[in-house]
Formats: structure tokens, sequence, C-alpha cells
């Protein structure tokens, strides 16, 4: 299965001739291997680097001082309150699981559905989703009144006759995030073993050639090896697709699952799924545009992924705008009177302006990617994946605080007003996960080496020895 | 004291000021030791003179006290002062009074640990008493209930009263005998009091001065003879901010006596009220007036009253009526007029609304000849009240709903003169003596008086403050003397019906405090007698002479049972018939400026005249109209405020005609008279405390004796510019909410009542689901209890009691302005205020929230740690203990009535508050979520009673903490698997539906939806 997957990549490349190539003309297994493992290996640690990566570790140090702040005092330094009892941590939490998804999609069903332009993104798009993912798996133990005893959602043999609540969506939570990230870290390391081990070959320094050989486990690029190693990675693509599916929808079940009106949707699980894709491909575009223009890789990702991802977000913009529209619809032809307010409320209510932020940015900026030529603009393309992060993150916003500031009972109307503690958090986590993406970079091939092989010419010869032996 | 030094260590600062108050609580225990005292509070006295103990109390507050900036800080600072030298020492050594005070009928005499005693014994306000019941757990009282046989409570209570279990607690109260500002004691007061009044002997007491407040106590008043008999020409004054002259005045105007004036409520068809707030606390009677009012106002009775208010500020009580006029304080008196000479002729000219109304209440009380009542408020002038009793004269209703009788109140007579006649001895230097029995004239008496620099400036010799708190008259007066709370001392007091109760202690003095009589006794050279022994002695004297002539029983065996039952026998006052002077009192209209902006003083509801400032639950309360907490803005008319440019919060300066002026916030109220403002007094304290001090803003700058009440006197409002935070409880006070009107109160007028009965024709199924019956419904069924709720909203008159009666029951904390304004108060119990209609008068309901219980939980499906469960007899329990904070259940729930811990709101430390809280009720930590358990504490109390007697609860032996204080009986508590209990009955009316039904959350509390009785005519006339 692994040989057929393969052959298929280059015929693509073949047919696509009038589109960008997935990766530049002139490369050979050699020149792929130096150049990845040059820029872990040989290239010096710049100022730009290090720069950037003090900010983001400053950034990661105040949140460590807010998260020292919160635990010292309670769950009162956030603007929570009641009726709005979840602020920002919920709306963080599912913002960041969202974009973990794009990593697992491109690695595991793009695999599947045999999308070979996925092979140069793949490996920083799987560490994205890991450091998203231990971004959002924070949230919800910091927002816990009492974080110490966090460890009551999972169950648990203990002397308390103490047992979770299984029709609670939180505890559905614990073990959907938990299984997305054990499976998202299990496939990454499997596919990074073998460029693991073209980094111990590669590298001189005997400390690195150790911890690169540990890592490598032994791998000697025996056929026999490959074969295993195709068949788990394929076995591991197969169990994370559906994971895909299922993180986004059970995190929908928090709200879908409650009462409050805004939250009490059907929609919302492949509304969920889309809009988790949606601005996990862009966050895929915001790392990738920089990355490839400083590491000097635009041969190997080049304006065609770009291009693709955009075409991606177009078209799960347009389904997260269908979302959107059939919520307004619903709103209007149940006739619940509290579902007409909530319309009324998001258009009118003191939140108006996010409301329409969100249309703005989620759906209505976008739209310029039908252009072909923004399409492989990497300016534009960067700041349309900006607007569309900061879009998703306002519509999880608007589901999770708006629609409870003002539910039924009029009396109990409340607003909400982040603090400086709940900025700090969201910001902390964007500096973890920048900081975590800058060690990324020089510690780890972030292209992966040996998919990337797969894609060049050289890598057909002995298909097309065999396409001469039957003609 | 010297020796005393020699054991302090040498004062250093320390760091951790917590870490210093336990160095000291082990030094001072040590000393205790070694001395042996007997008792403790004396030990302390001799203490003191501890270089430490010195500084601390010098200092008044320990160290820390600077850090006291907002409410998180000031949590910190609540933990710091915890472990105080002065009270460390006290939680363990509380003690029962020396004298034998007499547990309530049916209880053993021994203490039961474990079980509470509810002894007998009576709050008083401005004189007037509540009868109450006062739970005592292990010797200390923890809750206040009325005295349910007592006719002027019927187990109702007031917020005051309610909340008065915290003032005992309250660790700012004053601690000691402090003599300029120094650590002395009482022996040493009465000694130094010794030679002046020695000298004074000589004199016959002309430098002798008392103030006291208003009092109804008879063996106060007794001393207060025999103190003048001894010092005739010593003076007693009295003064009291929020007073009753004007009640008094009104009668002497009528009458040409002063009489108390009762009303019953549930004799009268019609009850107009002349900007009275006879439903709310603070109104003598309040209590009983509210179960009557509440009794005749039942839609299925077939004699619903009907109640027309005529009203200026609003209030709750006015939020009752079935027709409300809102007109300017000053314009009541020629209302008033109006509807005396109605039948005669017409006067001036009135607006036709007006008229209208006017018109229509003439008719109704005509047509109702002596089965009305005309209520004056206290705050009006003695016209009105003249006018009322006029009325009420002409239309028969004397003898029958309203009734004259002596006054309760010892002094009768103006306060302002009585304090104004002092401030003149003191100018002119005629007094060496002066006595305050409690009250804090300094801060509240009328601005034109400068009583603040009179007693600064003048040379009185020796000035003597007795009060709970070394507050601002204190901080003038030589010596000062801490007063003992009523639960600690010993005392007697008379309801609005003139009935005694003698005022039993709970507890011994806290901080050794002396009550005003045992003051009293010392000043009239009587020894040092006890206040048992005083107030004893005196009923003795009486028993055999007057009021029980012929009693067979010996003192003793009579004594013991009025302690018991909390009230002395035939102390009741008898009706007195009076007959009016034929005087006319036509001169009433004000001549005052019409086009000046008035203003108006209240009385606060809930600091009351500025006692309560430093009660934390009663600062938190939110007021019944506006639902602020913590503060007094300034009151305006929605259509006032459009003129001015004025929005809400936005800072205003008021400046008087006099050029006076006071910069504070507004806040708009809907309902109130156009060109009018009011200002809530009792805020803007100095030295109240550390939860009073400085919050709100000090209207008693404003406030005139020419003018106490109301006067056109404002030359302008300007706005500052400024916005001010006001924290309110309820943000959106009306139902209409965007395109949509919600049905959380369901209301309809008496004649469709009668037509169509039924109030939701679209009620969801009993039974919404796939199958039969639901698991729940199942088990239920099958429980020999499953509990519920009702709660009439016709009955309920919004007097906030049942949210302090929550609160002191289950142990609720307070959050502070800070917390309250980012929503996040903590009471279980809420009362909803809706408004309706015209914004310039609108119509007002209340409705009081606690947990609904829901048989079908929303918060119980989505805690992932099970923490909220359903209990088999239909409880929506929490479980504190297993609660992780995910706060989740209180997204889901649709009332919201769940509160969260969002920071450790309770205090842990102070032992003060220890010694209060409900011993059967979890004390909540940090991170967890709680909410109303249907005093589940309560219920498994008369649970372990019944199984003992191997028997059901029987129906109405369990009430909770809301229902058994409830004035007005708007809450039942019971087992509606018992078809004939009452609260099954209430269930089954027509009127009954749950909150949010149609969510298929099936409610446990429901609601019997209000009715109302307006005048047809009327309520066509004004649509």
């Amino acid at each position: 299965m692994a040989e057929s997957l393969r052959m298929a990549k280059p015929t693509e490349v073949e047919i696509g001739e009038q589109k960008a190539p997935v990766i530049a003309p002139g490369h050979t297994f050699a020149s792929i291997t130096d150049k990845i493992a040059s820029i872990v290996l040989r290239r010096p640690i710049t100022n730009g680097w290090l720069f950037g990566f003090a900010i983001c570790f400053l950034i990661l140090q105040w949140f460590l001082l807010a998260v020292c702040w919160l635990f010292y005092k309670g769950v009162g330094v956030w603007g929570v309150n009641i009726p709005v009892g979840w602020g920002f941590a919920i709306v963080n939490f599912v913002w960041w699981i969202g974009i973990g998804h794009a990593g697992t999609l491109i690695s595991a069903i793009l695999l599947l559905l045999r999308q070979s332009w996925r092979n140069s993104i793949n490996r920083f798009a799987e560490a994205m989703t890991l450091f998203a993912v231990a971004c959002a798996g924070m949230f919800p133990l910091l927002h816990l009144g009492r974080p110490w005893l966090f460890y009551w959602l999972f169950p648990y043999p203990n002397t308390m006759t103490y047992w979770p609540q299984f029709r609670s969506p939180l505890v559905w939570d614990v073990f959907a995030v938990s299984t997305y990230l054990t499976i998202s870290l299990v496939f990454w390391f499997i596919g990074l073993i073998p460029d693991l081990a073209s980094m111990r070959d590669q590298t001189t320094n005997k400390a690195l050639k150790f911890v690169y050989g540990s890592l490598a486990m032994g791998w000697r690029n025996s056929v026999r090896h490959w074969h295993r190693y195709e068949t788990a990675y394929l076995l591991l693509a197969g169990l994370a697709t559906p994971l895909v599916l299922s993180v986004h929808t059970v995190v929908s079940f928090d709200f879908s699952i409650g009462i409050v009106p805004g939250w009490h949707t059907t929609i919302f699980p492949p509304y969920f799924v889309a809009g988790a894709i949606y601005s996990g491909f862009a966050m895929v575009l915001v790392l990738a545009i920089p990355i490839r223009r400083f590491y000097d890789i635009k041969d190997f990702i080049t304006d065609r992924h770009l291009e693709n991802a955009a075409m991606v977000m177009l078209a799960t913009g347009w389904i997260v705008a269908y979302g959107y529209a059939i919520e307004a619809f619903v709103n209007w032809y149940g006739g619940d009177p509290y579902e007409t307010f909530l319309r009324w409320n998001r258009l009118h209510g003191p939140y108006a302006l996010s409301y329409y932020l969100l249309l703005l940015t989620n759906i209505v900026v976008p739209q310029i990617l039908w252009v072909k030529r923004i399409r492989t603009n990497s300016i534009w393309l960067f700041f349309v994946s900006l607007d569309v992060l900061v879009g998703m993150w306002l519509e999880r916003f608007i589901i999770v605080v708006v629609s409870l500031t003002r539910d039924f009972v009029p009396s109990s109307f409340g607003q909400y007003y982040p603090t400086w503690n709940d900025w700090s958090i969201l910001a902390g986590t964007l500096g973890f996960f920048a900081a975590c993406m800058f060690l990324f970079l020089r510690l780890l091939p972030a292209v992966s080496i040996s998919e990337l092989k797969t894609l060049i010419p050289q890598a057909e010869v002995t298909v097309k020895h065999e396409e001469e032996v039957h003609s | 004291m010297q020796n005393e030094d020699q054991n302090g260590k040498p004062h250093t600062e320390a760091v951790c000021p917590s870490k210093k108050d336990k160095l000291d609580l082990v030094q001072v225990r040590s000393d205790i030791e070694k001395k042996n005292a007997p008792e403790f509070w004396r030990s302390l006295e001799e203490l003191a003179g501890s270089a430490e103990f010195r500084e601390m109390m010098h200092r008044e507050f320990p160290k820390g006290a600077s850090e006291w900036v907002d409410a998180v800080s000031r949590r910190g600072f609540f933990k710091l002062m915890g472990s105080s030298l002065a009270l460390a020492g006290m939680t363990a050594c509380t003690k029962q009074p020396f004298e034998p005070i007499v547990p309530y009928v049916k209880q053993p005499e021994e203490l039961v640990l474990g079980r509470p005693m509810f002894y007998a014994t009576a709050f008083t306000l401005g004189g007037y008493a509540t009868p109450l019941l006062v739970t005592s757990r292990e010797y200390r009282p923890i809750k206040i209930e009325g005295n349910d046989r007592h006719q002027a409570s019927l187990g109702g209570t007031d917020v005051y009263a309610q909340a008065s279990i915290l003032n005992l607690y309250d660790p700012d109260r004053s601690q000691n005998v402090s003599n300029l500002g120094n650590v002395s004691t009482w022996g040493e007061l009465v000694n130094a009091l010794r030679e002046p009044l020695n000298s004074q002997q000589a004199k016959k007491g002309s430098g002798i001065r008392i103030l006291s407040q208003s009092f109804s106590s008879p063996t106060l008043a007794d001393q207060k003879q025999q103190l003048l008999k001894k010092f005739p020409q010593a003076k007693w004054h009295f003064y009291e901010p929020v007073n009753r002259d004007n009640v008094y005045e009104g009668a002497r105007m009528a009458f040409g006596q002063p009489v108390e004036t009762t009303y019953k409520l549930d004799a009268a068809d019609v009850i107009v009220s002349l900007d009275a707030d006879f439903l709310y606390a603070g109104f003598p009677g309040m209590t009983r007036y509210a179960r009557d009012f509440a009794k005749r106002r039942d839609p299925d009775s077939g004699n619903m009253s009907r109640f027309y208010a005529i009203e200026s500020t609003p209030t709750s009580t006015g939020a009752k009526a079935d027709h409300r006029l809102s007109v300017r304080a000053s314009d009541i008196a020629s209302f008033a007029a109006h509807l005396v000479n109605l039948s005669g002729g017409l006067g001036v000219q009135m607006p036709p609304a007006a008229a209208a109304f006017l018109g229509a209440v003439t008719q109704d009380l005509n047509a109702r000849h002596g089965a009305s009542v005309i209520i004056p408020g206290d705050h009006q002038p003695p016209v009105v009240h003249a006018l009322a009793h006029a009325l009420n004269q002409q239309l028969g209703n004397v003898g029958k709903t309203v009734f004259y009788s002596d006054p309760v109140l010892a002094y009768v007579g103006s306060h302002n003169d009585s304090l104004k006649e002092l401030i003149a001895d003191m100018s002119a230097g005629k007094v060496d003596l002066l006595v305050f029995l409690g009250g804090n004239p300094v801060y509240d008496a009328p601005a034109d008086f400068g009583f603040k620099d009179v007693l600064k400036n003048s040379n009185v010799p020796l000035r003597i403050h007795l009060g709970s708190h070394n507050d601002e008259t204190a901080e003038l007066c030589h010596w000062h003397i801490p007063e003992a709370d009523y639960l600690e001392a010993w005392g007697d007091t008379r309801a609005y019906d003139g009935t005694v109760s003698i005022v039993q202690p709970l507890i011994a003095p806290l901080y050794g405090g002396k009550s005003a009589i045992e003051l009293v006794a010392v000043l009239a050279g009587e020894g040092e007698p006890t206040g048992h022994e005083i107030v004893q002695s005196y009923w003795k004297s009486k028993e055999s002479s007057q009021i029980i002539a012929g009693h067979p029983a010996p003192f003793d065996e009579t004594w013991r049972k009025w302690l018991e039952q909390g009230w002395v026998d035939d102390t009741t006052s008898q009706p007195k018939k009076v007959s009016a002077k034929a005087t006319s009192f036509s001169a009433s209209a004000s001549a005052s400026d019409k086009n000046a902006i008035e203003i108006n003083f209240r009385r606060d509801p809930s600091v009351y005249d500025g006692r309560f400032a430093n009660n934390g639950w009663l600062q938190e309360l939110p007021k019944p109209m506006s639902k602020i907490t913590w503060d007094n803005p300034l009151l305006m008319g929605p259509a006032m405020a459009e003129r001015m440019h004025i929005k809400k919060m936005d800072m205003v300066r008021v400046e008087l005609q006099n050029g006076k002026y006071l910069d504070l916030p507004v806040w708009i109220q809907a309902g109130h008279p156009d060109n009018s403002v009011t200002v809530f007094l009792g805020y803007g304290r100095q030295r109240a405390g550390r939860v009073g001090n400085e919050q709100g803003f000090d209207t008693y700058t404003l406030r005139y004796s020419d003018a106490p009440w109301f006067a056109n006197s404002v030359k302008q409002i300007t706005n500052r510019g400024q916005q001010y935070i006001l924290a309110s409880t309820q943000g959106y006070q009306t139902m209409d909410t965007g395109e949509t009107q919600r049905p959380a109160v369901r209301v309809k007028d008496l004649e469709d009542y009668k037509k169509e009965p039924e109030f939701d024709e679209e009620k969801p199924q009993p039974n919404e689901t796939l199958y039969n019956e639901t698991e729940r419904e199942r088990v239920s069924l099958n429980e020999p209890y499953a509990w519920g709720m009702a709660i009439d909203l016709n009955a309920c008159v919004g007097c906030n009691n049942c949210i302090i009666a929550c609160q002191s029951e289950n142990n609720i904390p307070i959050v502070g302005k800070d917390q309250v304004n980012r929503g996040r108060h903590m009471h279980w119990l809420r009362v909803d205020a809706y408004y309706q209609g015209d914004r310039d008068n609108p119509k007002a309901y209340f409705q009081p929230v606690p947990c609904m219980q829901c048989e079908n939980a929303p918060c119980e499906l989505v805690c992932p740690v099970g923490a909220t469960t359903h209990s088999t007899e239909g409880l929506n329990d929490m479980i504190y203990n297993r609660c992780v904070g995910t706060r989740y259940c209180s997204n889901n729930c649709p009332y919201k009535v769940r509160r969260f811990n969002f920071f450790l709101f309770q205090d842990w430390d102070t032992p003060q508050f220890k010694m209060q809280r409900n011993p059967d009720v979890t004390v909540r930590s940090r991170g967890v979520m709680e909410k109303c358990t249907y005093c589940v504490q309560r219920i498994n109390h008369k649970r372990i009673d019944a199984e003992r007697e191997d028997r059901k609860i029987a129906d109405g032996e369990l009430q909770t903490a809301c229902q058994q204080s409830c004035p007005a009986n708007a809450i039942v508590f019971g087992n509606i698997n018992d078809p004939n209990s009452l609260v099954s009955k209430w269930k089954a009316k027509s009127r009954n539906y749950g909150m949010l039904d149609d969510l298929n959350t099936r409610p446990r509390t429901t609601y019997t939806a209000a009715v109302r009785n307006p005048n047809t005519e009327l309520e066509r006339s004004s649509s």
C-alpha cells in the first residue's frame, strides 16, 4: 500500500504541470537532506532567532507569573462572574484546540487522500498541533476553582469512592483531548524517526549524535524498517483521522449539551470542526510564510502549498458561514423567545460590535482568497490568515461569553470584563506556543526529509524502470 | 500597671502582623493563666497595662489597617484581625449571663450539645421592639427569628432585627472603656464620676445633661424619673435622626395630645398610604402590618383589599399598590387636604390625572365606610398626620381599623428642639457633665446645629459616651464605654402596640460592655447594680402595684413566664378615646417655592440612619427598588434626568440655596416624582468600622433642622462630568428585553382572574418524557417526603428579610462592593424586582428567587465530578467537598441561583465570626460552587426528631429560614407527596406556575402569580 502511495505522488506532479510545483526543480536526495539538516546542525544561531525567542520566552515568564497569581488568589482574578462562568479560558481552550486540528488533518487525512503536497508542511504542522493542544490543555486546568483537584476528572481507583460523572461533556473532553494529544504525539514521533536517523548521520557533534541516535531508535534505513514504518504510519493515520473529527465534536458538546440559548444547537459539531480546520490552516500559513522566508526553504514550501492551504481555508470558511446562517435561520424559524432574543442581542446588544467584527473577519475578508493572485501572494495570505485567527477567536468569544451574559432570567443578565490576568494568560499561551516553535525549528528538522524525498523526480526511478519493462 | 511592663517585651516592628498577633496570643494566654482570673473579661482589663496591649488598643486597629483599600485586601486584613489579642481568648470563654435566663417553653433547660435552644427577647429600633426568638447553639446566639406567639411579630422579622446578630459579633465594636483614648476600666469610670456627681448634688444637678435616643423601656423611663428626682435641675435630652416627631405632633394637632396610632390592616378593604412605607423595616409594627396586609391580598379569598399609594420616593410598599400616584413629598399635604375636603368642595386645582386618582380614591373610601384606613408616612409633616386622623374619623375607621392609645415612646416632644436646647446650654457653659446614652449626634445631628463644633469647643468638663462603637461622637468625649448589645444585656422594651418584652441576654458581654440602664444607675447613685437587678426590681415593684394585681403566683414564677413567652402580660396598650379638636388645616399647603427642586431625606433601607453602617450583611443587602449595595446615590426620576442630561452613575453636585453642596452619583429611579430628588441617610461614616467607613456619601451635611425630611431647597444640580461606580445586583430591571417579553413574573388583574383563573394556556404537560414516568419521579413518589416550595408573589412585599435570614442561616459571606459590581455577590436567595409600563410611574413586582430544586436539573447533568446530585427527596444537593469549580453548573442553570466562591470570600480567621456561624452548615472555601439547599440542615434536624418518635414530619413543623422569618407569610415549604400539606394546596392553585417551566426543568419551587386589584374605572381612565 505504501508503495502504491509513493508511486502516485510523482504522477500527480506531472498532471499538475500548469500549477506551481510542490518542490522546486533541481533537488536531489542529498541536497534535500543537506538543506534541511543544515538548518538545525550547521546554521548559526542568528540574532533574529535569538531576539524572537527571547521575546517569546519573556512572555512565557509573564505567563507563569500570571498563573502563579491566579493559583494564589483564585479564579476571581479573571473577569468571570455569575452569569458568565466561563470567560477567556474556555474561549482560548476552544480556539487552541481548533488550531491544533490542522496538523493532524494535514498529516493523517491528506495522507490517506494521497495529497502528496502535504509532505513538505506536515512536520511543522504536526508540531504546531502538539504545541497548540498543549496550550489548550492548560486552560481546563487553569480555569478550575480548585485546580489542585483536576485529577478528579479522571476515572482512577481511589478510596473516596469517587468516580467521574460520565454524563458531563467535560469528562468526554478529558478523554477526547488526552487521546488526541497522545495519538498526535505518537504519530509525530513515528514520522520523525527516519529524519532523526538522518540527523544522527549528519551531525559531527558527539552529544547530538547520541541524542538523535537514541531518539532514532536504531533506524538503519533497511527495507524491513521501511516496511514496518510505513505500515505503522498508515495505521496511525487511520487512527488519527476520526480523532480530527471527534475532538472538536466533543468540544462542541460542552456547549450544545447545555441549555443556554446560543449553546444549545445541533449544528455545533460540524460547524466547530469546520471552524477548527479553518483556523488551523490559518495558523499553518501564519507559521509557514515566515519560516520559508527566514530559513530559505521556498523550494520545499512553495506557492503551491500556500495556495492549497488558502483554498482549504476558503472552503471551510464557507462551511463556517453556512453555520452562522443556519444558526440565524433556526433562531428565527424556531420562534423560541430566548433564541429570538439571542439573535437580537447579537445584533443589537452590548457585544454587537464583536459580532459584526466576526462577520467581517471570518466571512467578508477571506473572500479575497477567490483571487488567485492573492492566494499566491504570501504577504496577503499572511494577513488574511491572521484575520481568520482573530475571527475564529471572536467566534468562540461570542459563543461562550456573549451567550452567557444574557440567558433566561433578565434579573441575572450580566456583563463580562476581561482583566489583566485574562489577557496575560491569552498572550502567555501565544508566547509559549511561539517559544516552542522557535525551539522546534532549531532542534528538529522542520520539514520531513524522508517524505520530501518521495516528491523529487529521482524517486520515480524504479517506477519508470517498471513502466519501461511493461511497455 | 507599672509592673506589667516587666512582662511585656519591648515592642518590635513585626514583619508579618499575623505572626506578631500569634505571639501576643500565646503571651496573653500565659498571662491569664498566671493570674488565674475567675472572670476573663476582668483580667483583660488588668492585662491592659502591658505594653503590647496598650499599643494595640491605641492604634485602634492592629497593623495592616492601612492596607484596607479595597475588598480584596480588606479580606486579607480581616484575616490579620482574626488573631487580635483581645479576642483571642474570648472564643474559648463564651458564657451565659450569671443570672438565670429562661429558655423557650418546650426546650429542656439543660443544654444538649448539637441541639439549638431558643430564647425569647426583643430587638429595639427607634424605641420600637421586634419581638424575637433567638436561636442559641452551645450558648452562642446564631440566628434571629420572630416570636411567633407575640402579636407584634407572629414569627416575622424585619431586616434590621434579622441582621442584628452580626452587630453582636462585629469585630470593630469597641472593646474596652477608654479615657482620653487610653484603655481604662469601668471601675475607674465609676471612681471618676464620684466626685463630679457629689458636687452636682449640691447644685441639684444643674450641670448634668443626658442625651439619649428614643426609647420605650419602662425601666429606663423609671430610672429617668428617679434621676431627675435626685437631680431636679438636671436635664434629659433626646435625639434620634429618624424620629417620630411628626407623628406625635400631628396627633397633637388633631387631638390636642400625642397618641400612638396603630392599624388593623386585615380589617381594611381600602388602604390609602400617604407616603407611608409601612411594609418595610423601620416602620413600627411593620412585621404585623405585612402579615395583615398580605392576608387580605389573597385573590382567592373573595375579599381582596385595594391599596392606593400616594407616594414620593418609590418604596417597596408603593410597589405593592394597585394604584400608585407619584407626587412630590411636599405636595402630599395638599393631596391629603383634597381627600378630606372632597365630600365638601375642592380648593386648589389638581392636574387631571391626580384629580381622577383622588376622585376614585374618595369614591372607594366612601363606599367602604369603617373598612378603610389612611396611613400617613412618618416623614410627612404633622399636618398630613392630622389630616389622616381627620379622614380616618370622617370615614368611621376609628375603633375598626385605626386605634389610638398612649404613646409607646418615652419622649414625645421634638427631638430637634431637645437637641437645640442642649446645644444652647452647652454653648452657655451650663453643662458640667454630659452623658451620651448611645447615639451619634456628631454624625447625624442637623447640619445647622454644628453639633460637632459645639462639642469640640464648648467647655464641658466631663463628656461620657456609651456606644457600641468608638464612633464620631465617642472621639470627642473624654470617656467611652462599650455598650452591651441587646443580646448581651438585660432590658425591656415595647412593641408598636405597647406590649412590653423583657430583653434577656443570651450571652455575657463579649467585651465587658455596659447597658444604658447600668450606666444610669451609677449616675443616679444607686451603686453598681447589674442590669438584671435593675430590670427585675422595677418589674417587681410594678407587679405588686398594678399590672398583675391579685395574681396568686410568686414573682419569680411570673418573671419566668414573661421570659419564656417573650412579653409581659397585660401591657398591651388599651385603645383610647380621643376627640378631634375642631381646627382647620387649610393653612397646610406649603408656602415654599414650588419650582425649586425638592430634596428628600429618607432612612436607608439597608443601614437605617447609619447605625448599621458596619454591618456587612446590610451594606451588601440590595435596596428593594434599585438593588444598589454599599452606596447611597441621589435618586432621580427618568424624565428629570433626561431633561438635565444626566445619566446613571454620573457624579452631580447638589447645591442648596444656602450654598451648601455635596457631590454624589445619580441613580435613575423609575417612578420617582419629577423635580424632586431623594438621598438616603446613613452613609459616609468616618468612624463606623472597617466595613462602613467611607462607604457612600454623608447626606446629613445637607439636612437642616427646619426641614429634616424634605425641602424645596435645591438651588441647582450640576453634572460634574465624572463617573462613579454603583454596585447593583440587578442590572436589567425590566422583563421586556430586546424584542421579547419574559414571563418570569405572571400577573393578572382581579377581574380577569375571576373570569379566567388559568394563567398559561400553553402550560407544559406535567410530564414531558418519552417514558411513562421518569426514574426520578418513580423514586420520589415512593419516598415519604418530596420537598417543595411555593412563593406567593401577591403576598411578597419585597422587604428583603428573607435574604438576610438566608445569609444568617447558611453562613453566606459578604464580598464587598467591588465584587458585587463584578457580579459575584453570594446571596443564595435574591429578590428580583421587575418594572413594567410607564417609566415615570411603573408597576413593580418582587420575586424572591431561591434554588428551584428542579427535578430535571440542568446543573446536575453537566458536573464532571458529580458534585451536585439529586436526593431521593427531590433536593438538588451540592457536595462542596467534591466540587472542583468548573462553574459549568452555573452556566447551565437557567435561573442563575448558583453562587461561586471566586476568592476565599469567607473570613476563616476572625474569632467573632466563628462564633456567629451556624454550626450545621459547612463554611465554604475558595473555588467551590454553592447554592440554596432548602435549608437541608433544618430538614435533617426534624427528620431525626421524627424518626426518633417514629412518625412522619408533620406539615408546618419544618420551616426554611426564609419562610420562617417572612413577615408576609409569602413562602410555604413542605412535603408535596402529601396532598393535604399546605404547599400542595398552594401548588394546586390555578395561580401556581413554575418559572421557565417551558424548559421542562420541573422546578420544585413554584410561584403563585400576582393578582392586582385595580379600580377598573381608574384603570380605564389612565390607560
